[in-house]
Parts: C-alpha cells; sequence; structure tokens
C-alpha cells in the first residue's frame, strides 16, 4: 500500500508532478516502437499490408475502438470498470437508428445516441457512487439490461439507409483521411488535456491511487465518480452513432463482441486496473496495437472466429505485464 | 466472535429478501397463467434450473471470495461441444464426459492460478478466459452445432430415478457436496477467511492460496457438469448455447443474499435465489414476455438486491 501513498502525496503536493511526463513518455515510446515492429513485421509477411487503403482502414478501426476506450481509460484510472461500454453503444446505436428513421432528422438523431449513452453512465455512476456497489458488478448488471433494452427495441430487425450527410461521419473522409480519424485526435487531445491538466482530471487519478486520501483531502468522489461513468456512457454513445454511420446499419448485437478488444486497448496502452497510472495516449496507441494486431490475422487470412479467441488471450498477457511492471516498482521503491 | 454474529444477521436479513420473492412470483405468474402451476411446468422449472443450480453453487464460494467467474457460460459451450465432438466421433460418452469435466478443471486451475498467485482482478482474468473459450469453441466448430449423439446422453435427460429427474438428482448431489464442503470442512472455514479475513490470515501466517485456487478449479469441474446436462437437454453440442448464463448464476447467488464483501455467503439463499430466477424465467416465458427483455427483468431484479442489501447494511 505504501507505493500508492506516496504516489498520491507525490501528485498533489508538487505543483511540477502533473508536468513530470519522464515515465510516461518512456512508456509511449515502448509502445510505440512495438507498433513500427508490428507494421515492419506485417510489411515482410503481407504485400497488402503497406497500401495506402489498408493503412487508412487501419486508423479508422482503431479510431472506432478508441473512442469506447477514451471514457473507459478514464473509468479505470479512478480504480473502477465499466463492463457496460459494449452494450451501451448497442443501445445508443439502435435507438439513434430507431430516431432517425422516424424523424428523418440526423441532429436528433446524434442526440438521442448521446443522452442514452450519458444516462446508461449516469445510472453506473448513481450505482458505484451513491450506491457503494462494486464497479465490476454494478456495470455487469447493465451491460445485461441495455443489451436487452436493445434487442428488445429491435425485435431482430436490421435498419439501415441513412441519408448521406449522416454517413460522413463513420465513412467519409475529409482531407483524405477518415473523418472518425479526426474525432479520435479531438477526443484525444481534448480528453488528455482534461485528465492531466485541469483539477477534475488529476482528481481522477487521485481517487485511483488512493480513494481515501482522496475523500480526507477534500476531494468530492462522489461528483467525480459520477462525471467520469456519464463520460465513459458519452464516448461509448458517441462511437456508437459513429458505428452506425460507418456500417449504414444498425442491429442489436453491434457492439457486443466490442468488450474484449476495448479492454484489451485499454490495458495494451498502460492504464493500471489497479487505478491511478496512464492516460489516453496511451489507450490510443494500444487501440492502434490491437488493431495492427487483428488487421494481420484479417491479412494472413486467420478465420474470424479466432478474434475471440486472441482478444481474450492478448487481455490477459495484458493485464499479466501490467502486474509485473507494478511488482517491479514497489521493488525498486 | 463477531464474524459469526455479522453472518448471522446476514443470514437473517437475507432470508426476507428471497423468501417474499418467491411466494409472491407463484401467486403474481399464477394468476396471469394457468398452466404456471401444471404438473408438467413445474418438473419443467426443476430440470431448467438443475443446471443452473450445479453452476450457482460454486459462483458463491467464488463471490464468497470476493471474486466472479464471467467465464462460466461460454467454457460450458466450449465443454459442451468437446464432449459433443468426442461422442460424435465414436467415442465412449464416459470419456467425453471426463473431457468436459477435465477440461473445466484445467481452466478453473487456470483461472485460480491467475487469481490468487498473481492477484489479478477475477473480472478480468476470467473476462479473458470467456474470450478465449467462447473463440476456441467458435473456431473449433466453425459455429456450427455437433450433432450425431444418438442416444448416448438421453439418460441426464430423460432419465428418472425413483421418479425424479436425473438432472435433479445431480443439482441436489452438487448441493449436498457444496453444503459439506463449505460448512463441514478446512476448505469451507478457509473460504469464509479468504473473503472475509485475508489481512487476519497474512497475520497469522496462513497461505490460503491452494484453497484459493481450489475454488476456481472446482467451478470449473462443476462447469463441466452442466455442460453434460446441457448438452444431454439438446442432445447436440453448440458454442454459443449457454453464453449469459452466467449472469443468471451471478444473479441467483446475489439474489440469494450472498455479498462480494466480507466473505458472507448463504448455500440455501444460492438454492432459494436459482428457485426465484428459474420461477421469474418460466413465468416471463409463459406470459410471452420476449427472451431480450427476461434479461432485462434479471438485471434489475438483481441490481434492485444489490441496492436493497446496501440500504439495509448501511449504518
Amino acid at each position: 500500500m505504501s507505493d500508492t501513498n506516496d504516489g498520491a502525496r507525490i501528485r498533489t503536493a508538487s505543483p511540477f508532478a502533473a508536468f513530470d511526463l519522464g515515465p510516461q513518455l518512456s512508456s509511449v515510446a515502448v509502445r510505440l516502437t512495438v507498433v513500427l515492429l508490428l507494421c515492419a513485421m506485417l510489411t515482410m509477411v503481407s504485400s497488402s499490408f503497406l497500401t495506402t487503403p489498408n493503412l487508412l482502414n487501419v486508423l479508422r478501426q482503431a479510431s472506432l475502438i478508441f473512442l469506447v476506450a477514451a471514457g473507459l481509460t478514464l473509468v479505470i484510472l479512478t480504480g473502477g470498470i465499466d463492463l457496460s461500454v459494449g452494450s451501451t453503444l448497442s443501445l445508443a446505436a439502435c435507438l439513434t437508428a430507431g430516431v432517425m428513421k422516424a424523424t428523418g432528422s440526423p441532429a436528433l438523431g446524434i442526440c438521442t445516441g448521446l443522452v442514452v449513452g450519458i444516462g446508461v453512465g449516469l445510472a453506473n455512476g448513481a450505482m458505484v457512487a451513491i450506491l457503494k456497489v462494486p464497479p465490476f458488478i454494478a456495470t455487469y448488471g447493465m451491460l445485461w439490461v441495455a443489451q436487452g433494452l436493445a434487442y428488445a427495441y429491435m425485435q431482430g430487425d436490421i435498419l439501415h439507409g441513412f441519408p448521406p450527410e449522416f454517413r460522413f461521419l463513420g465513412g467519409g473522409f475529409f482531407l483524405g483521411i477518415p473523418v472518425p480519424v479526426y474525432m479520435m485526435a479531438v477526443v484525444l487531445a481534448a480528453g488528455a488535456v482534461f485528465a492531466s491538466r485541469t483539477n477534475w482530471g488529476k482528481d481522477f487519478y487521485l481517487i485511483g491511487a488512493n480513494r481515501t486520501a482522496a475523500f480526507l483531502s477534500g476531494t468530492p468522489v462522489r461528483n467525480r465518480l459520477l462525471l467520469v461513468y456519464a463520460l465513459s456512457g458519452l464516448t461509448a454513445g458517441l462511437a456508437g452513432v459513429i458505428y452506425v454511420a460507418r456500417v449504414n446499419s444498425a442491429e442489436a448485437a453491434i457492439g457486443e463482441p466490442l468488450l474484449l478488444p476495448v479492454l484489451a486497448a485499454v490495458l495494451i496502452g498502460g492504464t493500471s486496473l489497479f487505478g491511478g497510472s496512464g492516460g489516453l495516449l496511451g489507450t490510443a496507441i494500444g487501440a492502434l496495437i490491437l488493431t495492427l494486431i487483428i488487421n494481420g490475422m484479417n491479412l494472413l487470412q486467420v478465420k474470424a472466429t479466432w478474434h475471440p479467441f486472441v482478444t481474450g488471450a492478448i487481455l490477459v498477457i495484458a493485464v499479466l505485464i501490467d502486474q509485473i511492471m507494478r511488482e517491479r516498482a514497489r521493488r525498486r521503491a | 466472535m463477531m464474524a459469526t454474529a455479522t453472518m448471522a444477521t446476514m443470514r437473517r436479513a437475507s432470508v426476507t429478501g428471497v423468501t417474499y420473492l418467491i411466494p409472491a412470483m407463484i401467486l403474481v405468474f399464477g394468476w396471469l397463467s394457468p398452466r404456471f402451476l401444471s404438473a408438467g411446468n413445474i418438473s419443467n422449472i426443476a430440470l431448467q434450473s438443475s443446471v443452473l443450480l450445479v453452476i450457482a453453487l460454486p459462483m458463491t464460494l467464488v463471490i464468497m471470495c470476493e471474486g466472479i467467474d464471467l467465464s462460466q457460460g461460454p467454457m460450458i459451450g466450449l465443454c459442451g461441444v468437446i464432449t459433443a465432438m468426442i461422442i460424435s466421433a465414436g467415442g465412449s460418452p464416459s470419456i467425453g464426459i471426463l473431457a468436459a469435466i477435465g477440461l473445466g478443471l484445467a481452466v478453473g486451475l487456470f483461472n485460480g492460478a491467475l487469481v490468487a498467485l498473481l492477484r489479478l482482478p477475477p473480472f478480468v482474468v476470467t473476462l479473458g478466459a470467456y474470450g478465449m473459450a467462447w473463440g476456441l469453441a467458435l473456431a473449433i466448430t466453425d459455429g456450427e452445432t455437433i450433432v450425431g449423439l444418438g442416444s448416448s446422453l438421453t439418460v441426464f435427460d430423460t432419465g428418472r430415478a425413483i421418479g425424479v429427474p436425473v438432472a435433479v438428482w445431480i443439482a441436489a448431489t452438487a448441493y449436498a457436496l457444496c453444503h459439506l464442503l463449505l460448512y463441514h470442512t478446512k476448505f469451507g472455514t478457509y473460504v469464509f477467511a479468504i473473503g472475509g479475513s485475508h489481512d487476519a490470515l497474512k497475520l497469522a501466517g496462513r497461505s490460503a492460496n491452494a484453497y484459493h485456487i481450489a475454488v476456481y478449479a472446482f467451478g470449473g469441474a462443476m462447469v463441466g457438469v452442466a455442460s453434460v446436462l446441457l448438452t444431454a437437454r439438446m442432445n447436440s453440442g453448440h458454442p454459443t448455447a449457454a453464453i449469459g448464463l452466467e449472469f443468471d448464476a451471478i444473479a441467483a447467488v446475489i439474489v440469494g443474499g450472498t455479498s462480494f464483501e466480507k466473505g458472507n455467503g448463504w448455500l440455501f439463499g444460492t438454492l432459494l435465489g436459482v428457485i426465484a430466477i428459474g420461477l421469474l424465467r418460466n413465468g416471463l416465458n409463459l406470459i410471452a414476455v420476449p427472451s431480450a427483455l427476461q434479461v432485462v427483468c434479471v438485471g434489475l431484479l438483481v441490481i434492485i438486491s444489490l441496492i436493497v442489501e446496501r440500504l439495509r447494511s448501511a449504518p
């Protein structure tokens, strides 16, 4: 426990602590090296890897994973977890599609998706922050509730065919680069500044590093937790909107397979499941690494049925590495 | 003994919750659907609940150790597919059954080792196992159902001994075994201690790691047993047949009054919880509520139980 105490004290005591990017930069460098190595390997094994359409495809895929993972990263920073992100995405996507079909207005559809996301997130936050239900069980219950609602709403239907100005959000290009990539850049920049430069964001780290210390030092833990789960719902809702725009259809199962890769991206990115360390930049690179691995499997014509097995294995390996790094840091301290 | 006192209060507290819920559901569903209380339907509920009980019992032990096992559903799928593949390839049914239980045991050991020895959070370890089991079951079957089991497993589906279905006997045996393990062995004492007084164990210089791993391994073996029952009922192996069953098991445990903290567990409560979930699912089926909304109802029941428990335990 002593290591986390020290971490929290340093972080709150030193005004420069937030600007000390030393360890964070080196971990980013390690992960970028992994990205380059993966790219080099994939270039060698497949001639279609290093082509503009494939690289843009990888970027677009990574940006969709990142959008879901962004809010989840903040939740994990506080020492919590949100297992409901995939089904929140499904519910938001289905309602976005439904409202858009009913009213013909993309703006109204997008608003619905975002509001649904925030609503689910707030419900999670209320269970965790106010009723003190362990996060993994509260959000696991929500996973099934949101998924069930999505299935009940769709009743097995698939909605498809949306206006082109809406589809631009997911499938369009601007200056030759897919639109979701710009969204990823905006969320990454805003989120990273918010998390590491504002007091609210720093509270997330503090709560994750030592919740008791955060509470005793006057941090409004309850409100911050409500906020962080709402943000997670918001990014899942946003990703749901973009997903519908990308595939130009919505069905209840749309977000179901996403929980594993998204959680894996956060953990590969170096955000610790034990809270208090990590960040959005890592998650962005994590999403890129995961997407490259999946892209590599596709290029090597590995059957898609193997994807869950590989992401499951990556998840376990990533959390193992996280734990080993923590042990090493503890021994050094 | 403070701990015993807390446990006794917990038990009383949970008695009131589930014991009101079950008669209430019997009344409501009995009123809404005349078929609900027919002999055929009651035997149907008993059959459906026996698979759930077989996995909810070890889930109780896992949750008492402040853990969770999310891998149960897809593991039942994987074990069932393996059994079905062995039998349809001409292997003997007993080898198929042993393979299922052995595979479950092995994955349980793996989960337990990562949780107990490396102190990884149980939900992420078992979520990883969830992905691997789901993916492996899909990959080896290509998503197809394995058929051609003949009548090798029908004894577990339609067989009866003294007028009671074999599946119910197996569930009853599992209950008796768990009761014995939890309340009358050193293993059970450790299970209460791992969740309730981990620090005390550490201070006493006792390592509970072996017992902690055994909890997950036992859960894995029971998943194998449940997979045999389910494969027998479908008379085929389907890779994704049981996905989500772990949620019903967790729901039964929570509704039954076992909590995630302080090693509070109540095996009989889990039995009541399984009956409650069985009645709810069956009753909703009879009044033609689509299965998606049934899941929502189970989820809401869980959330309400958690909230009620939290309000009750608040000072």
